[in-house]
């Protein structure tokens, strides 16, 4: 039964990471979905969140779980006035523009990270970094059951203000129809800016998740998005659901492709997936056609 | 009520609005007619705050929109319902009516939703399905309840009978009639003469982005020189 238990353990390993995975992805798709850009400076943003997460413990002594209450609301509001006062104003309303944009951030963000830290990879130490919970057979870590657990919440709420509120369904409108949303009443340049808000307090809450389990340097944040990329593309370009199913379905990829082909060879299943979904489906799992 | 004068408006330094000016009163129905092309439309947008007028004057109620953003101006009551209907394929009959509430009368949104699916009852058939798959006609109703759902003081419409079959165009013609005896002012932007004078108090011919022909409904349908000026013949 050994065998058994170590799939299982594998498996487990895998949907956890795929959530926090899909986290990640949930801030790419909304851009996406809404913007209809690609967002270049997503990984550059989870780096700085995870040196936020870094400051805050190292600094003024506060756990991950506590400073994601901090760092969220700060991070939605970077994310608001980045694209409300730099990506909007110097886009002139071309979307070729703000991609452009967003590349030249994560440049100056991740250049900016590696002047004031260094390149040296560093972690916490928090007490509850290596307590375990048993399941039946399986060990599992706790703060990755906390990361799976509070993935799932983030994505629930997301979804809820998404579909009930009239910030909401702003959003929504601008997606599709930008004219028609400002014949409406509603600003289009604030539900921009409150999608990269939104996309910037996803990765801020990730990075709270990560931390605990995870290190980090300058340039952590592209090993991310890559995955994160590969499952917006199989979950479909801007969904939600799409994002949460295809972070699980990566992460369990991954790990499994671990097991079998070793530590190393681990994503090479992440990318045989990406060219097949490209190859047979690329609207996505979940994706309208463009 | 709306008073536009000497209206400049275009596209890149390209004007298309050559000078027009035209004012609708209080609960009054007028048209504004012309072809294709003529900037009928152009006119609209510079109106709701799409795009920026580059001189003259537009004025609601005695304050000028003039460098007002949409989201304000129709905050005022001056509402667009936009060319192309421009609703929300993505959301249900019934999403799409609560954002017409987005901005203004959002106290009202119970009140008004009951009042549109009175004025429309296919959009309460279909409340519950997704815009884009509504036919030509219901998309219109739709794009007119949302405006209706702003409580709108003037109400803009753009070529309400684009794309409508005859007898559709007969039926959304009788109904801002009845949405007009309301007391409602409208702007009716149109490119169907005939039935637009029927139900119009006055109207305003456009031709090259200005105003040629202006006067009561009633005087110009017989006017000889709207049928020539208008199929240009």
């Amino acid at each position: 039964m050994l065998k058994l238990d170590i799939f299982l353990s594998a498996l487990a390993n895998g949907l956890m990471t795929g959530a926090v995975y899909a986290l990640i992805s949930l801030g790419l798709t909304l851009v996406y979905g809404v913007l209809h850009i690609i967002n270049f400076a997503h990984g550059a943003t989870l780096t700085a969140a995870m040196f936020a997460v870094l400051i805050a413990h190292t600094v003024f002594g506060l756990d991950p779980y506590l400073a994601v209450f901090v760092l969220t609301p700060l991070f939605f509001a970077l994310g608001y006035g980045v694209q409300r006062f730099v990506i909007n104003p110097a886009s002139h309303g071309n979307d070729s523009n703000i991609l452009l944009v967003t590349l030249g951030l994560s440049i100056i963000i991740e250049n900016a990270l590696l002047a004031g830290f260094r390149s040296d990879t560093r972690s916490i130490d928090v007490p509850y970094g290596f307590s375990v919970v048993e399941v039946g057979n399986l060990f599992l870590s706790v703060p990755k059951l906390v990361a799976f657990v509070a993935s799932f919440v983030v994505a629930l709420l997301l979804w809820l203000l998404l579909a009930h509120t009239d910030t909401g369904k702003a959003i929504r409108a601008v997606a599709k129809e930008k004219t028609g949303a400002a014949l409406s009443g509603v600003n289009v340049d604030h539900i921009y800016a409150v999608t990269f808000g939104l996309g910037a307090a996803c990765l801020a809450i990730a990075a709270c998740l990560l931390m605990p389990t995870f290190l980090v340097n300058p340039r952590i944040g592209n090993a991310f998005v890559l995955v994160a990329f590969t499952i917006v593309v199989l979950g479909g370009m801007g969904s939600i659901a799409g994002a949460l199913v295809g972070g699980l379905i990566i992460g369990v990829v991954e790990s499994l492709s671990g097991l079998y082909f070793g530590e190393s060879l681990g994503q090479i299943g992440i990318f045989l997936i990406f060219i097949l979904v490209l190859l047979f489906r690329p609207t996505g799992l979940f994706g309208a056609k463009a | 009520m709306l008073e536009i004068s000497n209206l400049v408006a275009g596209y890149g330094g390209v004007p298309i609005l050559r000078g027009v000016s035209l004012s609708v009163g209080a609960g009054e129905i007028v048209a504004v007619l012309g072809a294709n092309g003529v900037g009928k439309t152009t006119l609209n947008r510079a109106v709701s705050g799409l795009i920026r007028a580059s001189s003259g004057d537009i004025r609601f109620d005695g304050q000028s929109l003039i460098a007002r953003s949409a989201p304000d101006i129709m905050a005022a009551g001056l509402i667009h319902v936009p060319e192309g209907r421009k609703i929300f394929p993505n959301m249900s009959v019934f999403e799409n009516l609560e954002l017409g509430s987005y901005r203004r009368a959002r106290a009202n949104r119970a009140r008004n939703l009951e009042r549109v699916f009175g004025i429309f009852p296919r959009l309460r058939e279909r409340s519950g399905q997704f815009a884009g798959t509504l036919s030509g006609g219901e998309q219109q109703m739709l794009a007119i309840g949302r405006g209706l759902m702003a409580e709108p003081r003037l109400i803009i419409m753009d070529e309400p009978s684009l794309g409508l079959s005859p007898l559709l165009v007969e039926e959304m013609f009788a109904l801002i009639a009845r949405i007009a005896a309301e007391g409602l002012a409208v702007m009716l932007v149109e490119q169907n003469v005939v039935q637009s004078l029927e139900l119009a108090a006055r109207a305003y011919v456009l031709e090259n982005g200005a105003v040629v022909m202006a006067g009561s409904a009633g005087d110009l349908s017989r006017d000889p020189r709207l049928m020539t000026t208008y199929l240009g013949m």
